[in-house]
Parts: C-alpha cells; sequence; structure tokens
C-alpha cells in the first residue's frame, strides 16, 4: 500500500532520510515545470530544484500537517525561485535592433494587423521571455503568477508570504513596468 | 503601436506552452545523495550552535563594561547604596518634581 505523505515526513523526522525519496519522486516534475518559468538554462533549473529539495528537507519540521504538503512545497519553491531571481537579477536593456529576425518580423506582422500575429508563434514566446527578463524580480514574478499562471491574488499572497494589498501594488508597478519596456523595444521603428 | 493589445498578445503567447515538468535522468538519486551527505538540521544542535556564538560577543561586552567601570569612575565604598539609588532613580524624580 502506498503510503501517504504524512505518513513518509514522519518517518523522515524520525530518522530515516529514505523516506523522503518518494516524495523526491512525486513532486519533482512540478517543481521543475516552476523553476523553468523562472530560469531559462538547464543547469540553473537543476540547481533550483536541488535548493528547493534541501530546503524542504532542512525545515520538514515545519510542516504543521493542517494543509497539504505540496501547498508547502510550492510556497518554499516559489520563494527559491524569487531568491534566485534577485541573485540573477540582469540589468540589460534590449532594444528593436537587437531583437531577432523572427520577433522583428512578428512585431511587423502585429504592427500591420494584431489579428494576424500568431499567439502561437515562437517568435512571440521568445519576445515575452525578453521582456521577463528585464523585469525586476519582483514584476517578473508576479506578471508570472499573476498574468502567466493566472493565480487569483489570495492565490499569489498565500505563495509568496505578501499581504494580498501588496501584491495587487506590485501587480500595479509590474504592469507599467512592463508597459514600459514594451514601449522602449518597439519604440525605434513603430512610435 | 497598440501597446495594451501587444502586451495582452505576448502573454497569450507565453500561456500557449506551459514549461515541460520532465526530470533529468537519477535526479531523485542526486538529490538523496546530497541529502544524506548534508544531515538534517536538529533543532537542539542548531540552539547549542547559536549560543555558543552568541557568547563570543557576550564576553567581550563582559570585558568592556569591566574595563570601563574600571576606568570611568571610582569604585563605590558602599555597592548596595548604589544599586538603591540607580534602581530607584526614577521614583526619587517623579516624587521631587511632585
Amino acid at each position: 500500500m502506498e503510503r501517504t505523505d504524512a505518513e513518509l515526513i514522519r518517518e523522515v523526522l524520525r530518522g530515516n532520510p529514505d523516506s523522503f525519496a518518494p516524495l523526491v519522486q512525486k513532486y519533482s516534475p512540478r517543481i521543475f515545470a516552476t523553476a523553468r518559468r523562472y530560469a531559462r538554462r538547464e543547469s540553473e533549473v537543476e540547481d533550483i530544484v536541488q535548493e528547493v529539495w534541501l530546503r524542504a528537507y532542512q525545515r520538514l519540521d515545519s510542516w504543521r500537517g493542517d494543509a497539504p504538503f505540496e501547498h508547502w512545497l510550492m510556497r518554499l519553491a516559489v520563494r527559491v525561485c524569487y531568491d534566485f531571481l534577485r541573485g540573477h537579477q540582469r540589468n540589460k536593456e534590449a532594444t528593436f535592433t537587437e531583437l531577432s529576425q523572427e520577433e522583428k518580423d512578428w512585431l511587423e506582422k502585429f504592427a500591420v494587423d494584431p489579428e494576424k500575429a500568431d499567439d502561437h508563434a515562437a517568435a512571440a514566446r521568445q519576445l515575452i521571455q525578453k521582456v521577463l527578463e528585464q523585469l525586476s524580480p519582483e514584476a517578473r514574478l508576479i506578471i508570472t503568477l499573476l498574468e502567466i499562471e493566472e493565480k487569483s491574488v489570495k492565490e499569489i499572497a498565500r505563495l509568496t508570504g505578501w499581504s494580498a494589498a501588496l501584491v495587487k501594488v506590485r501587480a500595479f508597478r509590474a504592469r507599467a513596468q512592463m508597459r514600459k519596456i514594451l514601449a522602449r523595444m518597439t519604440k525605434e521603428k513603430y512610435l | 503601436m497598440n501597446l495594451p493589445e501587444l502586451e495582452k498578445k505576448l502573454l497569450k503567447a507565453a500561456r500557449s506552452q506551459p514549461p515541460a515538468d520532465s526530470v533529468p535522468y537519477a535526479f531523485e538519486q542526486r538529490v538523496m545523495a546530497r541529502l544524506r551527505a548534508e544531515p538534517r538540521m536538529d533543532a537542539l544542535a542548531f540552539w547549542g550552535r547559536m549560543l555558543w556564538r552568541a557568547a563570543v560577543p557576550c564576553l567581550a561586552m563582559v570585558v568592556v563594561m569591566f574595563v570601563l567601570s574600571h576606568l570611568g569612575g571610582q569604585p563605590s565604598d558602599n555597592l548596595a547604596d548604589d544599586f538603591e539609588q540607580t534602581l530607584f532613580a526614577g521614583i526619587s524624580q517623579a516624587i521631587e518634581s511632585w
């Protein structure tokens, strides 16, 4: 019979580290998917996930059992991702001339007729990636959780540990920051 | 260019392809090997370590206070009187000003 998360954790806390392995196996896919939203290189993604598991193991006794282990773990994962963003902040400003030919073509298509620019195009995904990389860590986290993962303000507050009011303020600022970046990116050519 | 529309379209593009949830080969074994190398933090051991760390600045503080008390003022003949005076200084001041 498969043991529950609570049973496995109890065993780890009793001094049996091997009981942690099924938890790693069960939840790693979800943490990898989360980490890949914030880091591009696979080596960085692996470092993030490894750090999540290391912190989870060290702080396992702080899991109270009143909420699912997965929620507790995801909160930890979001915090590790946020720390990663803060540690790898890049202040590089991308302009239109620095975009790839496919990205420029996609933008030109959009400028002519927004309806014709395909949302599923790889160029559009690369473009948004470039925009996200220029955002501040707070802004990137908020845009990713709110706009891309479509989580509610309450969920984001729970995941980040910020108050709902702070999440709303940061979301407002993040959108403004994003629009500024887009304006700068397209200024040379279209404005 | 319509920036709000561009923003909407790009976010839609980001939503259209969620990142892969694939796990590298033998990742679980690697994590477990690392965890075994770094044993779980014991709360008592943590407190013990922190108390030892706190002992150094406390000791330094005691030395500094000792040196200051011997260099700064003249030693009192009656320590009990001085102590009482210091302890009740606030009350005496309040009575005097009343």
